[in-house]
């Protein structure tokens, strides 16, 4: 298990010269779970669309599962086995949940029937089945989060990527939520890879935790470790705190 | 059959039927002047559908529809005057006409990420150069019009569509009835799913795996394939065409005009819009016939444009639908 699964070496990425992702190099074995943290502003957003496709990065590679990723479209990634949330929600707003759901399912089945049983699955999963045939915006936030989740899982992933999808959920429904991970990657032994500010979410579940500050990587390790690293404790709290 | 009747309340199918007995035994009932309402009526439902496809479904706006009208048109009359080669058999080839420059614009336009309003004026231009080039083309009667040898009236020659209006009714209802099965299949198979992803927000459905320019290029195919093949019975029926008049941007707008009110994403709002705007116009027409009112129809298009988007915004099917209780949304249908 050990094997590199997702491979990220040296990766930037700029906006007009400022740079928002510097020199990042991380690896996830095959069905690790690891969190992306950092304050505002640190890049992580901006690493998961590299990832994902939104943007091709400046310089720096990208692998799956030995495939490079770097340039190609999101759609072709999504193909590839990658499968992302949107950290602002983006549901099709027209289409009910189970639509919205079938849409992912669709990835991988020409039968729209088929899409749709199986975002029945991922719906009961995500405690989301009730709301099945009501449009997006008549569901709470919360649960447009777990939507995003849903429409990810349905294209059957290998990689998960979620950005932030614990915000403004309640301890108890974080706790569910992790209990949802962590059942998905035990099960299907999902690769996940989330961001997070929910430190709850991120020591309940992850293995390893990567810090980025400014767009570079910091620290990087355990997350007993890493909450204690000096460097880490600065960036959130400012310079001279300690 | 079963996906076409999928989910469709029995309310909704008895009220089917009932519209389709009486459109099939109309023409048995009505006068000439209603004959000809009914035939324009049926038409602008026709190419209404093919336009919703494009814009409702998949959300790429065109102003410019009048092009596949005219290059459909052109073509299967030019070959019948020059050649007598009727419409079965150049209808392929309009089709396919039609499909190329749909797929031109389209290819410019997604390749190089025009969207929106830029993409609508890429229609415009493309319309309006054809126009100009028609104008031009001696083969195509340049500007002095392209006429075809009129029809006879009593016999009934399907083979190259000459006959009776009454002939032409049952044509262009044809037409209506396959089009509106084919976008109902459509709709709910996964092209339908993808092009509603791709209008409600093309960069998440992009992230979910949709080939955003691939399920693009092909809702333009057919929308101006279909459109196209509206050309050939629009030249078959009038008998003459008009570079001014076939290719103007107010052809492009006419088409669209009765979706918009009807409601622009549904499957009844182009038949809807069609059977509220069309007779109206043409009543008005009449009725101020003696006073020479002239103008008074797009006067009043753009009275019923302005209370729909004030009043009705998402159009006139929703809120009927809602009357009749037919919007429940099971299995995807009653959008």
């Amino acid at each position: 298990m050990n094997r590199s699964f997702l491979s990220v070496k040296g990766v930037s990425k700029s906006f007009r010269g400022l740079k928002a992702v510097s020199d990042v190099s991380f690896e996830m074995p095959a069905g690790s779970i690891h969190a992306l943290i950092g304050p505002n502003g640190a890049g992580k957003t901006t690493t998961f669309n590299v990832i994902a496709g939104v943007y091709a990065p400046d310089t720096g590679s990208i692998q799956l599962d030995g495939i490079s990723l770097a340039g190609k479209r999101p759609d072709q990634i999504c193909h590839a086995g990658v499968g992302r949330t949107f950290q602002i929600v983006r549901p099709f707003h027209a289409l009910t949940v189970e639509e919205n759901v079938a849409v992912g399912a669709l990835r991988w089945t020409n039968d729209v029937k088929e899409a749709k049983a199986y975002a029945q699955g991922v719906l009961k999963l995500l405690g989301l089945a009730e709301k099945s045939y009501v449009r997006p915006d008549s569901i709470t936030l919360p649960d447009r989060k777990r939507l995003e989740v849903a429409r990810a899982l349905a294209t059957k992933p290998k990689l998960l990527l979620l950005d932030e999808v614990m915000a403004g959920l309640r301890p108890t429904e974080t706790d569910q939520m992790v209990e949802t991970f962590r059942r998905i990657n035990g099960e299907t032994g999902m690769t996940i890879l989330l961001i997070e500010h929910v430190m709850r979410a991120v020591m309940a579940l992850s293995q390893q935790v990567i810090v980025l500050h400014h767009g570079e990587l910091i620290s990087t390790g355990l997350p007993e470790d890493v909450v204690r690293d000096p460097k880490v404790l600065e960036c959130y709290l400012g310079e001279g705190s300690l | 059959m079963n996906r076409l009747f999928e989910g469709l309340p029995a309310r909704a199918f008895l009220l089917l039927a009932i519209l389709a007995a009486a459109l099939l035994v109309a023409p048995w009932l009505v006068n000439d002047y209603l004959l000809s309402v009914l035939i324009i009526v049926l038409y602008f439902a026709y190419v209404g559908q093919a336009w919703n496809l494009m814009i409702g479904f998949a959300g790429q706006l065109s102003l410019g529809h009048a092009l596949f009208v005219g290059i459909g048109a052109y073509t299967s009359a030019a070959i019948f005057v020059h050649f007598g080669i009727g419409p079965w058999a150049t209808v392929f080839i309009a089709v396919l006409a039609s499909v190329l420059a749909g797929s031109i614009i389209g290819y410019l336009g997604f390749r190089f990420s025009i969207r929106g309003v830029y993409f609508a004026l890429l229609t415009i231009a493309f319309a309006e150069f054809t126009r100009i080039m028609v104008d031009h083309t001696e083969w195509l009667g340049s500007t002095q019009g392209l006429f075809l040898p009129v029809a006879n009236r009593e016999s009934i020659d399907l083979l190259n569509l000459r006959g009776s209006p009454m002939m032409f009714y049952y044509v262009i209802l044809g037409m209506t009835v396959a089009a509106l099965v084919l976008c109902r299949l459509l709709l709910n198979s996964k092209l339908g799913y993808y092009w509603q992803a791709i209008r409600e927000d093309q960069d998440s459905a992009q992230a979910y795996g949709v080939n955003v320019f691939r399920y693009k290029m092909i809702a333009v195919a057919i929308s101006s394939g279909l459109t196209g093949i509206a050309g050939v019975f629009y030249a078959f029926y009038y008998n003459n065409l008009f570079p001014e008049t076939t290719f103007a941007t107010s052809r492009s707008i006419e088409m669209i005009l009765g979706t918009v009110v009807g409601g622009v994403g549904t499957l009844f709002g182009p038949i809807v819009g069609a059977f509220f705007l069309t007779p109206l116009g043409e009543l008005l027409t009449a009725l101020t016939d003696d006073i020479g009112l002239d103008g008074i129809k797009p006067f009043f298009w753009g009275i019923c444009v302005a209370g729909i988007v004030l009043f009705r915004p998402s159009g006139l099917w929703p809120w009927i639908a809602g009357l009749l209780g037919l919007d429940k949304p099971a299995g995807g249908e009653g959008k």
